[in-house]
């Protein structure tokens, strides 16, 4: 199979850009496959390569290892095992891309809720001669609660199945079944071969009885955060099976802007004419701003116009999610670093209690009553635990979220429970089903400053309503 | 497309992104400049005169916009930086107003505190001089113009990376970095590095740096210069190279992909005297940025980790 493809690096003016996560283990062929994926988009460069060559030589291996492209620490290359989350870089004329590279072995569900909070697309790899793995079961279960938009089954090592149709089928059907249960609408299984190059950057011709897409056609191809996805999602959850740009639009409801610093150059101001100018200064968490929308504050509750919308290239008349931006309202009302701007009619209530989805991320247990700061948006609010509800365990038979949930009362490193708060401030924070900005947050640790956790919010009464978390 | 389709529209595959890449690289790194700021008591900038700090520098003028950028520059000099870019530094500086502090190795070097090594390298006298100017400005969060496509070691550092009263990084013991939350918490003592380009790459900076129509020394374009072979590196004699016997110079058209230490940094030949020029070569290069102009990280596979453990950038 040839894999000379000339490809030219994108134009990062106009394309858009990617970030997707990889999860699996070495044994699963995932740093084959990462590797593959950059060889074949022409994305390592010739001394980098060179040095690959050099040391899998001196460790007495045939072929180049790739995964020493990314195992970057000391203790990873005299381990040989990948400790930390990796990010890679690469293009292709279609699109950039941003590689968040999961390790499996250690510390697993740290780098894997990592990489998924902010990938638009993740890439779970399977060992085709053995299926679907206890593992495969946690990644997808990690996509479901992190809302990852878009999963990409690689089933790979089907060289040594001589390429049959049958056992990927099957395959293919077992994750279909099982992510439906998990509430997961965009999964794709694709029959690959790392090691040879089928159907990753290349279609393959000794899969015939495969129309579908390659893995990097997917990647390619499937809406990211800033060519508007978010709304593709919202018109999805209307029911909308292939939302049109058209459908997109008309979900779109309200926006969501955490208020980052309080603009007020006074003596600072670049020119005379600024020296009165008050601005909130932010990036876009949700939706389109536009001029003239009416805005609720939170937690206050107060409520104004948006009078303008600033860059120091120039005034806009809207602004979309992703955006740096400078707001200024119609009236004089005081707003803070932390205070959350929404669309006035859509906006979310604050709250002094919500639970949530936690995966804890350090050594030392989390118990009820213990005592965390919550960083939501650009809000650090005092919280206490009030209970810990469950532990989520993946082999309980039942398929969705809310039936993994075991018995426990306190998590431990790598856990993911459920956990009610009682917070000392009211916090606008939301549903991450529907608002994956604002319904995530991590714990953080009073004392020390370190991060302990990261949370997904549920609706505030589960199982009851329209807004329930319910099995996704 | 098989059975178990992805929701992908066809028309919005055709469209122009919305959002181009360098769109949502510029607002990732405005995001992240006013985060550290909104939570730093005393922020700093470090600034080389080098094309990554020019980038962040402009980040920062935006991300304050109409305000001027509220914090200090601090600049570590070895001693054995061109002059072309100590020139422009002072001229960046004095363009946007605002207040820059040096450190020296010369002073360090001059009362003994430091001791030069025996190869006239310098990069790694920085990080003594780095750590003092942190602590005797106090400065709490420190921006830096490092990115993650550099270098291994810095593609598995966070974008906020605590330091602690070492200035040392432990890259074992990071914390988990989600979403689009930064933790800048930190102990009196430690402080945190800060680098809002992670995401990018040497690419990436150039056309931005292109479409933002920024200034940078001359020294990244094409010109004519003395320069001699070590290494396979182009090196421009200096005070603190010494050549050696079997070395010669020759005229040859060279650029500066990297411009620090002059006795470690080397040019590459190259005919790009524009911007475009640049872009081209650098899209078509088969070599990474440090690989081909630092010596200092070819001593040995984890040479920048070792740096970075000591507190160095």
């Amino acid at each position: 199979m040839s894999t000379d493809i000339a490809y030219e690096a994108a134009d990062s003016r106009v394309t858009s850009l990617l970030r997707f996560a990889t999860a699996g283990s070495v044994d699963d062929g995932k740093s084959t496959l990462v590797g593959r994926l950059l060889h074949d988009t022409k994305s390592i460069l010739a001394d980098a390569y060179e040095a690959v060559e050099r040391v899998s030589r001196d460790r007495g291996l045939e072929a180049p290892d790739l995964a020493l492209l990314t195992d970057g620490l000391r203790a990873e290359r005299e381990q040989g095992i990948t400790i930390d989350v990796a990010y890679r870089y690469f293009s292709t004329p279609k699109r950039t891309f941003i590689l968040a590279d999961c390790p499996g072995h250690v510390q697993y569900t740290r780098n894997a809720v990592t990489g998924a909070s902010t990938a638009d697309a993740l890439v779970v790899l399977i060992d085709a001669r053995f299926g679907v793995v206890e593992q495969t079961k946690r990644h997808l279960a990690v996509a479901a609660l992190l809302r990852v938009p878009h999963v990409i089954v690689a089933v790979n090592k089907i060289d040594l199945l001589d390429y049959a149709q049958g056992p990927f089928r099957h395959i293919e059907r077992h994750v279909q079944s099982h992510a439906e249960s998990l509430g997961l609408t965009n999964v794709i299984s694709i029959p690959v071969s790392a090691l040879e190059g089928d159907n990753v950057a290349v279609a393959s011709t000794r899969t015939s009885w495969y129309e579908g897409p390659t893995v990097l056609d997917v990647l390619e191809t499937v809406p990211s955060i800033d060519d508007g996805a978010d709304l593709y999602g919202a018109a999805h959850k209307r029911g909308v099976k292939h939302p049109t740009a058209q459908d997109a639009a008309d979900a779109e409801t309200g926006w969501r802007f955490p208020v980052q610093l309080v603009l007020r150059p006074q003596d600072g101001a670049i020119s005379p004419e600024y020296r009165e100018y008050r601005g909130y200064g932010g990036q876009v968490a949700e939706g389109t701003v536009r001029v003239g929308d009416p805005v609720t504050v939170l937690p206050s509750g107060r409520t104004s116009t948006i009078a303008g919308i600033d860059t120091s290239t120039g005034a806009l008349d809207e602004a979309f999610t992703g955006q740096s931006v400078a707001l200024r309202l119609s009236d004089e009302i005081d707003i803070a670093r932390g205070d959350l701007l929404a669309f006035g009619t859509d906006a979310p209530k604050a709250e002094r209690q919500f639970h949530a989805h936690v995966a804890w991320l350090t050594d030392r247990p989390l118990r009820v009553r213990d005592r965390v700061l919550v960083q939501h948006g650009t809000a650090m609010v005092q919280a206490m635990v009030t209970s810990i509800d469950g532990i989520l365990d993946i082999s309980l038979p039942g398929g969705t979220l809310d039936n993994s949930i075991a018995k426990g009362h306190e998590l431990l490193l790598n856990d993911i429970g459920v956990v009610s708060f009682q917070l000392a401030q009211p916090l606008a924070i939301e549903d991450y089903g529907r608002h994956r900005r604002t319904g995530a947050f991590c714990l953080i640790d009073p004392q020390d400053g370190n991060t302990l956790g990261a949370g997904t919010a549920r609706a505030q009464v589960p199982g009851s309503g329209e807004d329930a978390y319910v099995s996704i | 497309m098989s059975e178990a389709s992805v929701t992908t529209d066809p028309a919005s595959t055709h469209v122009p992104a919305r959002m181009s890449t360098l769109d949502a690289l510029e607002a990732e790194g405005i995001h992240i400049i006013r985060e550290a700021v909104g939570t730093a008591r005393k922020p700093v900038l470090l600034f080389s005169g080098g094309k990554d700090s020019v980038v962040v520098l402009h980040l920062a003028t935006k991300a304050f916009w109409p305000g001027k950028v509220p914090f200090e520059l601090m600049h570590v000099d070895t001693g054995h930086n061109f002059d072309e870019v100590i020139e422009f530094r002072d001229r960046t500086v004095e363009r946007l107003g605002l207040r820059l502090q040096v450190m020296k190795v010369q002073d360090y070097i001059d009362d003994e505190r430091l001791r030069e090594r025996p190869d006239g390298t310098r990069n790694q006298l920085q990080t003594v001089p780095l750590l003092d100017g942190i602590t005797q400005h106090k400065y709490d969060v420190v921006f830096g113009g490092a990115r993650r496509d550099e270098e291994k070691a810095r593609a598995k550092e966070r974008v906020v990376s605590l330091r602690d009263e070492f200035g040392a990084w432990d890259p074992r013991n990071q914390r988990p970095e989600l979403w689009n939350l930064y933790n800048p918490r930190h102990l009196p003592g430690q402080h945190v590095r800060v680098f809002p380009i992670s995401n990018w790459t040497e690419l990436d900076v150039w056309r931005y740096i292109e479409r933002e129509n920024l200034d940078l020394p001359s020294l990244y374009y094409s010109h004519d210069r003395e320069v001699f072979k070590r290494d396979g590196m182009w090196l421009s004699p200096h005070p603190a190279v010494k050549m050696r016997d079997d070395e010669r110079t020759e005229t040859r058209s060279v650029r500066y992909r990297t411009v620090g230490d002059a006795s470690c940094t080397g040019a590459v030949e190259s005919p790009a005297t524009s911007i475009s020029d640049v872009i081209a070569e650098v899209a078509s290069t088969r070599i990474t940025e440090r690989g081909a102009t630092r010596a200092d990280d070819r001593v040995s596979e984890a040479a920048m980790e070792d740096r970075k453990k000591e507190g160095y950038f």
